[in-house]
C-alpha cells in the first residue's frame, strides 16, 4: 500500500470526523467537502475515473451546495442549550463501534483470494455509454423518473405556505 | 493485507463514523450528512469490489455507483427539503423536540 | 220328593247361539248409566227432566227384566238349558286376553225382576221425599249410576265385569251416603263405609287374581271352560289341601271377604249403621234391598266354587265358614238392635242381622234357600225403610223413636204397610213371605250335617227380631204422641209404593213353601210338582211350630214391655231399668267401633306419623344432603372460578398491558432513537449470520 494511499485515506477519515464533531454546522458541511473530496481521490485511485468525476461534479458539486445552503436556511441565533449532542449519544457511539467492529471483522476474515490486483482495468466513456443505453437501460429510466420525482417533490415540500395557498 | 482489504476497512471506517454521526447529533441535517458518508462509504465499497473483483469488464460496480451516487442526490435534495420544511413549522432543527409520533 | 227331582235333572247341550233377549240383556244396565250421564250434563234447576229420565230408564230395564224372566221361565217350563251366556272379547295381549260377557239364568234373571222393580218404587218415593232438596238432580244422577253398577253386577259373567260393577256399586254408596256433605258425621260416614268395604274389595281382588290365575280365564260360564264349569273346578281341586283348605276354598273366602265387606258380616259391619246418615230413600235401596244384597248375591254366583270338593251330602270349610260368621251376626246385630234409639239404626242393625241369615241359609242350604231370603227381604226391608222414611218425614225430620208415639191414628197408612213389614220380617207364620223364607233357613240348619250351633243361634236371632221390632212399632207407633209438633200422613207418591210392597211382602212367600217350592225349583232348573205331602217332611211341622211359638214369644213380650205407654225421651228404656249393664253394652253397639279406634285406627295413625317421620327426616334429609353437597360444590366452583379462573386472566391482561406500557416506550417519536434500534439490530444480525457460518 502507498504512502498516497494512507494519505488520501486520512484525509478522507478525519474530513469524516470533523463533519460529525464540529460544532459550527458550517465546518460540518466544509469538513464534508473534504471528505467527499477524499474519495473523489480514492475513485482515481482506483481506476474508476468517470466515478471520481461523477462524485466530484454531483456530491461536491450539488450535495454539499445543497447542504450548505440547507444548513444556512436553517440557521437559528442560539446554539440549544442541551448541547450539539443528543441525549443517550454514548449508545450511539456504542452502536456505531459494534458495526464497525462487526464489518472489520467480516473483511478481515473473509478476503483471501485476490483474483485481479494487477490487471488494470480501461473503461471508456463510450463503454459506459453503451452500457446505460443497452444493459442498464432501465435502470436509468426509473432513475430519471426518480429524479424528476425527487425534483418536484422537493420543491412542494420547501415552499412557502403563502404560495402553497395560492 | 491486499489493497482490497485496505479499502474495504476505510470503507467500513468511514461508514462506522457517518453512523455514528448519524445517531449522536442532534442537528437534523448533521444526521443527513452522516447517512451521506454512510452511501460514500457504500460506494467505495462498491468500486473497490470492481476493481479487484472478477469481470471487471462488465461495469457491474460502476454503474452501481453512479446510479448510488444520483438516488443519493435526489434523496438529499428532498430531505433537505423536509428538514427546511420542519424548519420553517416548527423553528427548530433539534431532532430531541421532534417527538410527536410518540406512540 | 227331593229324590224324585233328582232323577228328572236332565242333561242338555250347552246352547251355543244365545237367544235375542240374552243378546239385549247388556241393556238393563246401560239404560240407567246413559241416564245418569245425561242427568250429570243438566243444570241444576232440571228437576223434572232429572226425575223422569231416571224412573223412564229403570222402569224401561224394569220391563226388560220381566221379558227375559219370562224368556227363562218359559224355557224352563220346557225343561230347556236354561243357562244363556254372551261372551266377547274386550283386548288381547301376549298370550292372554280379557273377556267380558253377561248370563242370563234363573238366578240372574230372578235379581234382575227384583233390583229392577224395588228401585223403580224407590225412585218413584224419592221424587215425593226429596222434593225439598236443592241437590235433587245430583240425586237422581248418582240413584242412576247405582241402579247401572247393581245391574251389571248381577249379570255379569266375567270376574272384571263384575268388579268393575262392584265398584261403581261402592263409590255411588260413598256419593249418596254423603249426599249431605256438609254435615261432618255424613262425610265421616262416607269415608268410613268405602274404607270398610274397601278391606274386603281388597282380599275379593285378591281371590279373583287367583282364580283367574289357576284357572286362565275371567268368565263364569263358558261352554265347558269357565271357572264355575266341572272342568276348572276339577282343576283346582287337582292340588292337595292344606290345612283342610282346597285351592277352591281358599280362593271362595277371599271371594267371601269381599261379600262380607259389602253386606255388612262381623267384623266388616261398622259402615252400615252409619251410612244411615244418607237420605232414607238409599238407605232403603242400597242398605236394605240391592247393594248389601250384592254380597248375597256374589257367594251365590260363585257357590260352584264354594261348593267344590264336597261329598254327597256334606259340606265344604269355606262354606262353613260363611255358615258361622253368618249364623253369629244374625245374633250379634239382632242383640245390639234391641238397645238402639234410632229408627232408622234398628232398621240397620236389622239389615245386618238378616244378611248373616241369608249367608248361613246359603252355607247350609244351597243358593235357593239363601236366594230366597234375599228376595222376600228385600221387598219387606225396603217397605220398612221407606216407612220409617214416611215416619221422618210426618214427624218434621224426627229420627229418634223416643220423641214418636201415636202415630197410629196420625198416619194410618204408613203405619198399616209398616206393620205388614214389621210381620214380615218377624216372620209372622203363614200370612207373610219372611216367615217361608226363614223357615227355608232353619230347615237347611236343622239338616246340615256339621253342626247344630247354627240352628240355636238363629231360633234365638228370630226371638230376638220379634221382639225388636215389636218394641220399635211400640214406641213409634202405639201409645201417645211424645214428640213436639203433631204429626201428618205423608204425599201419596209415598204411600202407594209403600202399599204396592206391602202386597208383595204378603203374597211372595207363596212361591216357597215346602208344598210347592217354586222358587227352589227354578232356581235349581227342576221341574215342581205342587204337593200337600211336602209338609210332611220329618220335623219340618215340629220346626214350623217351634218358629211359630218364639216369635209370638217375641211379640208377646214386646207388647207387654212397649205396647202401652212408652216413657219419655228423659226416661230410661224399661229394659234398661232392668238390665242396666247389658243395655248399656248393646247401645254402644258392643264396643266394636271403639276396639277399632283404638287398634287399628290408631295403628294406622302411628304408622303415618313414622311414614311422615321418615319421608320428612330420613328421604328428606337425604335430599338435603344431596342439594347441599350441590350447593357446596357450587359454591367451590364460583370461588376457582372468580379467583383462579378470572384471576389468572385478569393478571394476564394486566401483565400485557403493562407490558404494552414498557414497550411503547420505545415508540418515543425521536428518529434517532429509531436509528440507534435499526442499527443495533442489523449488527446483531449479522453477528448471526458470521457465528452461524464459522465451520
Amino acid at each position: 500500500m502507498s504512502f498516497v494511499f494512507f494519505l488520501i485515506a486520512a484525509l478522507t477519515l478525519v474530513g469524516g470526523l470533523a463533519a460529525i464533531l464540529l460544532k459550527n454546522t458550517v465546518h460540518c458541511a466544509l469538513a464534508l467537502t473534504v471528505a467527499f473530496a477524499g474519495l473523489a481521490v480514492m475513485f482515481l485511485e482506483l481506476d474508476a475515473q468517470f466515478a471520481g468525476f461523477a462524485q466530484i461534479l454531483v456530491y461536491i458539486g450539488a450535495v454539499a451546495i445543497l447542504v450548505v445552503f440547507a444548513i444556512l436556511l436553517t440557521r437559528n441565533a442560539e446554539t440549544p442549550k442541551d448541547g450539539i449532542y443528543s441525549r443517550n449519544w454514548f449508545a450511539g457511539l456504542v452502536i456505531a463501534a459494534g458495526v464497525f467492529a462487526v464489518l472489520g471483522w467480516a473483511v478481515v476474515h473473509s478476503t483471501r483470494v485476490l483474483p485481479h490486483e494487477t490487471a488494470t482495468p480501461t473503461v471508456m466513456v463510450l463503454d459506459i455509454g453503451n452500457a446505460l443505453i443497452g444493459r442498464y437501460v432501465l435502470p436509468l429510466e426509473i432513475v430519471a423518473l426518480l429524479l424528476t420525482a425527487a425534483l418536484i417533490g422537493a420543491v412542494i415540500v420547501a415552499m412557502h405556505e403563502k404560495e402553497a395557498a395560492k | 493485507m491486499n489493497p482490497l482489504t485496505a479499502y474495504l476497512l476505510v470503507a467500513a471506517l468511514l461508514f462506522a463514523i457517518g453512523l455514528a454521526g448519524a445517531l449522536t447529533r442532534r442537528n437534523a441535517i448533521l444526521v443527513l450528512i452522516g447517512i451521506e458518508l454512510m452511501l460514500n462509504a457504500a460506494n467505495l465499497n462498491l468500486i473497490a469490489f470492481w476493481r479487484y473483483g472478477p469481470h471487471p469488464e462488465a461495469l457491474t460496480g460502476m454503474m452501481f455507483a453512479i446510479f448510488s451516487i444520483a438516488v443519493a442526490a435526489a434523496e438529499a435534495a428532498v430531505g433537505l427539503g423536509l428538514v427546511i420544511s420542519i424548519h420553517r413549522h416548527a423553528k427548530t432543527t433539534d431532532l430531541d423536540a421532534m417527538n410527536r409520533m410518540k406512540g | 220328593m227331593i229324590q224324585e227331582s233328582l232323577t228328572q235333572l236332565s242333561i242338555q247341550p250347552p246352547q251355543s247361539v244365545a237367544s235375542p233377549v240374552a243378546q239385549m240383556l247388556w241393556l238393563i244396565p246401560a239404560l240407567p248409566v246413559v241416564a245418569s250421564g245425561v242427568i250429570a250434563l243438566l243444570k241444576q234447576p232440571r228437576r223434572r227432566t232429572a226425575s223422569s229420565l231416571a224412573i223412564g230408564s229403570l222402569a224401561l230395564s224394569s220391563l226388560l227384566a220381566l221379558v227375559a224372566f219370562a224368556h227363562v221361565v218359559t224355557l224352563w217350563a220346557h225343561g230347556d238349558q236354561t243357562r244363556e251366556t254372551v261372551n266377547f272379547t274386550w283386548f288381547r295381549f301376549a298370550a292372554t286376553h280379557v273377556d267380558l260377557g253377561w248370563v242370563l239364568d234363573p238366578l240372574s234373571s230372578v235379581m234382575l225382576v227384583m233390583v229392577t222393580f224395588v228401585g223403580l218404587l224407590i225412585f218413584i218415593y224419592s221424587t215425593g221425599y226429596m222434593a225439598h232438596d236443592e241437590n235433587f238432580t245430583r240425586f237422581f244422577c248418582f240413584l242412576s249410576l247405582f241402579a247401572g253398577g247393581m245391574l251389571g253386577v248381577v249379570i255379569a259373567n266375567s270376574l272384571l265385569l263384575l268388579f268393575m260393577s262392584w265398584e261403581i256399586v261402592g263409590l255411588t254408596s260413598y256419593l249418596l251416603i254423603g249426599f249431605w256433605y256438609q254435615k261432618p258425621s255424613a262425610a265421616a260416614a262416607a269415608k268410613k263405609a268405602f274404607l270398610t268395604t274397601r278391606i274386603g274389595d281388597v282380599f275379593f281382588l285378591l281371590g279373583i287374581v287367583w282364580l283367574f290365575a289357576q284357572t286362565g280365564t275371567l268368565l263364569l260360564y263358558n261352554n265347558g271352560n269357565g271357572s264355575m264349569e266341572p272342568g276348572a273346578l276339577a282343576g283346582l281341586l287337582a292340588q292337595p289341601a292344606q290345612m283342610g283348605l282346597t285351592a277352591a276354598g281358599a280362593i271362595g273366602l277371599l271371594i267371601f271377604a269381599g261379600a262380607a265387606g259389602k253386606s255388612g258380616q262381623f267384623p266388616l259391619h261398622v259402615w252400615l249403621p252409619d251410612a244411615m246418615e244418607g237420605p232414607t230413600p238409599v238407605s232403603a235401596l242400597i242398605h236394605a234391598a240391592t247393594m248389601v244384597a250384592a254380597g248375597v248375591y256374589l257367594i251365590a254366583r260363585v257357590y260352584p266354587l264354594m261348593q267344590a270338593g264336597a261329598l254327597a251330602g256334606g259340606s265344604t270349610t269355606a262354606l262353613s265358614v260363611v255358615t258361622w260368621v253368618g249364623a253369629f251376626t244374625a245374633v250379634f246385630a239382632a242383640l245390639i238392635a234391641v238397645a238402639q234409639n234410632d229408627i232408622k239404626r234398628i232398621l240397620a242393625y236389622s239389615t245386618v242381622s238378616q244378611l248373616g241369615y241369608m249367608m248361613a241359609g246359603l252355607g247350609m242350604g244351597g243358593v235357593a234357600v239363601g236366594m230366597f231370603h234375599l228376595i222376600t227381604h228385600a221387598f219387606f226391608k225396603a217397605l220398612l225403610f221407606m216407612g220409617a222414611g214416611s215416619v221422618i218425614h210426618g214427624c218434621h225430620e224426627e229420627q229418634d223413636i223416643r220423641r214418636m208415639g201415636g202415630l197410629r191414628s196420625d198416619m194410618p197408612a204408613t203405619f198399616l204397610t209398616y206393620a205388614i213389614g214389621m210381620l214380615a220380617l218377624c216372620g209372622f207364620p203363614l200370612l207373610f213371605s219372611g216367615f217361608w223364607s226363614k223357615d227355608g233357613i232353619l230347615e237347611s240348619a236343622q239338616h246340615w250335617s256339621v253342626a247344630r250351633g247354627p240352628l240355636y243361634m238363629l231360633v234365638f236371632g228370630a226371638f230376638l227380631t220379634a221382639f225388636y221390632m215389636t218394641r220399635q212399632v211400640g214406641y213409634v207407633f202405639l201409645g201417645t204422641w211424645r214428640g213436639h209438633k203433631p204429626a201428618h200422613e205423608s204425599p201419596a207418591v209415598m204411600t202407594v209404593p209403600l202399599a204396592v210392597l206391602a202386597f208383595f211382602a204378603m203374597t211372595l212367600g207363596l212361591i216357597g213353601t215346602p208344598a210347592w217350592p217354586w222358587f227352589r225349583g227354578f232356581i235349581e232348573s227342576r221341574p215342581v210338582p205342587f204337593e200337600w205331602h211336602g209338609f210332611l217332611e220329618p220335623g219340618l211341622l215340629a220346626l214350623m211350630g217351634t218358629s211359630t211359638v218364639v216369635v209370638f214369644v217375641g211379640l208377646g213380650l214386646g207388647l207387654w214391655l212397649y205396647g202401652g205407654q212408652a216413657p219419655s225421651p228423659e226416661q230410661p228404656d224399661i229394659l234398661e231399668r232392668a238390665v242396666p249393664v247389658p243395655w248399656a253394652w248393646f247401645r254402644d253397639r258392643l264396643y266394636v267401633d271403639e276396639i277399632y279406634a283404638v287398634t287399628v285406627v290408631a295403628f294406622y295413625g302411628w304408622w303415618a306419623r313414622v311414614a311422615d317421620w321418615l319421608d320428612r327426616r330420613v328421604w328428606g334429609g337425604a335430599v338435603a344432603g344431596v342439594s347441599w353437597i350441590f350447593r357446596g360444590w357450587a359454591h367451590f366452583n364460583r370461588f376457582l372460578d372468580m379467583n383462579w379462573v378470572d384471576g389468572s386472566f385478569d393478571k394476564g391482561c394486566e401483565e400485557l398491558a403493562s407490558g404494552g406500557g414498557l414497550l411503547s416506550r420505545a415508540q418515543n417519536g425521536r428518529v434517532q432513537s429509531y436509528l440507534r434500534i435499526l442499527a443495533l439490530s442489523v449488527v446483531v444480525l449479522v453477528a448471526i449470520l458470521i457465528w452461524s457460518s464459522l465451520p
